[in-house]
């Protein structure tokens, strides 16, 4: 039996191994400060998320972010899953013109958004947005806080670090400014946050902290909006299977019973 | 009614009800009844022979899934990105079921190499299920290219820049490689026409496997199980009825494998979706490392590993072929590698140099790993080339046990 064993064990580490290697973060521009790890509540395999954060995150990118920054995937219905009513979302989105084909002379007409139209998009193309912001159009938002390497922590890391460069910086392009957590250490947006630049509906002193804490949550929302069921609906099926692979494997037990 | 009741009494000798009145005319409970419950199958068949009907429960949900994506799904390089942005936040239990589809793949493969391996390892390919193995290597071949176009159709970064790749590589076949990159590409880097034949494919070759299962599963019922001593059964001793032997045994794999895959959908889904994909395709911009999916890594090891890019891709088509060509190859009348010394260690350097090539592939062969990556592509072949038709010579003067039933505990 000593090759079963040998097999089984090679077997188990074929399946182990690639698991230590899943080296994160592998693709990162340019050298930059590491961003320190904090403490978010949606980490971890029963990770949730703090709504009361989010919500007040969508504040800081409604009156902040999406000046430029642009959130494709999302319709204003999704804003329903942070704990608003279909009539606060609907408020929400009325507040916004969208293209809404043509009137009868073939012009083009703009309409109030309803909650089934996606994020209204900051600038018309991708060439717009380039030209506005220093040749450097501002990434979509929609998945950034998966996508971009170093993910909560270095976004948050990134909008609280802004501070004087060092002697000897020279910007590397027009509107470049110093941050030691972007890559190379320069980033085209300049410091979006300031102390009470959001009224927050909550009382919620809006410090640039406060502001970076809840604005870095919200995007951990928007980029893996069903964590929370997923955790959730997890729990029970995997509850669910343990008790049957019980059943199971005494059912099994006692079929063979017999022929053992 | 006063028909069907005096039918009834003109068919007297007849039992009465629906299914013997199917069966007479299309016998699919007597057949489901011979090949499902008193199916005589080898009584120690161990926890790797489950994986056949794990694979086929699988296949299914990975179709039924698939169906739900697919009629959500727009196959154009402008409207693909966003529409599986829309199966993952608008379409009601849409995340649920892609992240199912994703997972599914890569369980599917998973779980389709240690059948293949166990496959090799218990010699299931000898005398007479030649056709068995033929039929899961084409199985095997079909199921890479299914996995391979779907995992292009959400048309982010990794999918497009993974079809680039595979583009190129059949560029590098002398003379029609151009031509015949561009045909499958309908251009010169992939776009709406290829995206379009992909997804295609993608359903088309799914159905496929399906129907080949078909084929796979009526040639296992011709010839029988193999089993871990490689023996035949001599005897009503040796078997048990399938059912309730192995529908017990297999619902208790199956529970297990379903935990493992819950855990991956629920708790751990970065483990199959790769960040850099949620990256709409631009083929402006290069992905900094382009690396295909874990499956493909052992494959792309060999790719990466030999100097010529043709003849890389020569190598890494061969690794598949040349199982094809192992019924043959193996010139021992021993199947089991329990009674094959050399063998038994020959598989597990396989087994070795197999993984090692898919962390050769990983690191693109580069530095210390394509000296590695170079010595597992030799062992690679020669394990089947070498090895299996000379190691008969050297495994003599064994002897195998006198029947199932007695040899258990050999």
């Amino acid at each position: 039996m000593r090759g079963g064993v040998i097999l089984r064990w090679v077997s188990v580490l074929a399946f182990a191994a690639p698991l230590a290697d899943l080296s994160p973060a592998l693709a990162q521009a340019g050298p930059h400060d590491r961003a320190p790890h904090r403490a978010w509540s949606f980490e971890g395999p029963l990770g949730r998320f703090d709504l009361s954060a989010v919500q007040r995150g969508y504040a800081v990118y409604a009156q902040v972010c999406s000046a430029c920054h642009g959130m494709k995937a999302m319709t204003y219905g999704d804003l329903t899953r942070m704990g608003l009513t279909m009539e606060q979302v609907g408020r929400i989105a009325a507040t916004q013109q969208v293209p809404g084909g043509v009137d009868a002379q073939g012009d083009p007409v703009t309409r109030a958004a309803t909650p089934a139209d996606h994020f209204r998009d900051p600038f018309v193309n991708p060439e717009a947005a380039a030209a506005a912001n220093h040749g450097v159009a501002p990434p979509d938002q929609s998945r950034l806080a998966l996508v971009y390497p170093g993910g909560p922590d270095r976004i948050y890391a990134l909008l609280t670090g802004y501070r004087p460069p060092p002697p000897g910086y020279r910007p590397s392009h027009a509107g470049a400014v110093y941050n030691p957590y972007a890559s190379d250490r320069e980033i085209a947006m300049p410091p979006p946050l300031r102390d009470g630049q959001v009224v927050y509906t909550d009382g919620t002193p809006a410090t640039t902290a406060q502001e970076a804490r809840d604005v870095t949550t919200f995007l951990a929302w928007v980029a893996q909006p069903h964590l929370e069921a997923r955790h959730r609906l997890g729990a029970q099926v995997v509850l669910y299977l343990l008790f049957l692979a019980v059943l199971a494997f005494l059912l099994k037990r006692r079929v063979w019973s017999d022929v053992h | 009614m006063t028909d069907a009741g005096s039918r009834d009494t003109q068919d007297r000798q007849e039992k009465t009800g629906i299914l013997p009145w199917l069966d007479a005319r299309l016998p699919v409970v007597s057949a489901f009844r011979r090949e499902y419950v008193d199916y005589r199958t080898p009584r120690n068949l161990n926890g790797l022979w489950n994986f056949g009907a794990i694979l086929t429960v699988v296949l299914l949900v990975m179709l039924a899934t698939g169906i739900f994506l697919a009629i959500n799904y727009t196959p154009t390089a402008a409207g693909a990105f966003a529409s599986i942005e829309a199966i993952e936040r608008q379409v009601p239990s849409g995340w649920l079921l892609r992240s199912i589809h994703v997972t599914g793949a890569s369980m599917f493969l998973a779980a389709l190499y240690i059948h293949l391996f166990r496959g090799l390892y218990y010699g299931s390919y000898k005398a007479p299920r030649e056709m068995l193995w033929l039929t899961g290597l084409v199985l095997l071949a079909m199921v890479m290219f299914t996995a391979f176009a779907g995992y292009v159709l959400p048309w982010g970064q990794m999918s497009y820049w993974g079809a680039d790749v595979a583009g190129k590589a059949v560029d590098a076949v002398p003379v029609v490689g151009p031509w015949l990159e561009h045909f499958l590409q309908g251009g010169d880097a992939p776009g709406d026409v290829s995206l379009h034949r992909f997804f295609i494919l993608h359903m088309v070759l799914a159905f496929a496997v399906l129907g080949v299962v078909g084929v796979h599963v009526a040639a296992l019922h011709v010839t029988g199980s193999n089993n871990p001593l490689g023996i035949e059964p001599t005897g009503p001793r040796d078997t048990v009825p399938f059912h309730p032997y192995y529908t017990s045994k297999d619902a208790l794999g199956l529970i297990l494998f379903a935990l493992l895959f819950a855990v991956v959908v629920f708790f751990l889904p970065n483990v199959v979706f790769e960040a850099e994909n949620f990256r709409p395709a631009n083929p402006l911009h290069t992905p900094a490392d382009i690396e295909p999916e874990w499956y493909f890594l052992p494959f792309y090891g060999i790719l990466q590993s030999v100097p010529s890019k043709f003849g890389g891709l020569l190598a890494s088509v061969g690794a598949i072929l040349v199982l094809f060509l192992v019924p043959w190859l193996d010139r021992s009348p021993i199947r089991s590698a329990r009674f094959r010394p050399l063998y038994r260690v020959g598989m597990g350097v396989l087994v070795v140099c197999f993984i090692l090539l898919g962390f050769v592939g990983r690191h693109h062969a580069q530095g210390g790993w394509m000296i590695a990556g170079r010595i597992a592509v030799v062992y690679y072949f020669a394990h089947f080339l070498v090895l299996l038709p000379l190691s008969a010579r050297w495994e003599r003067g064994v002897v195998l046990p006198e029947s199932i039933a007695g040899g258990r505990g050999a």
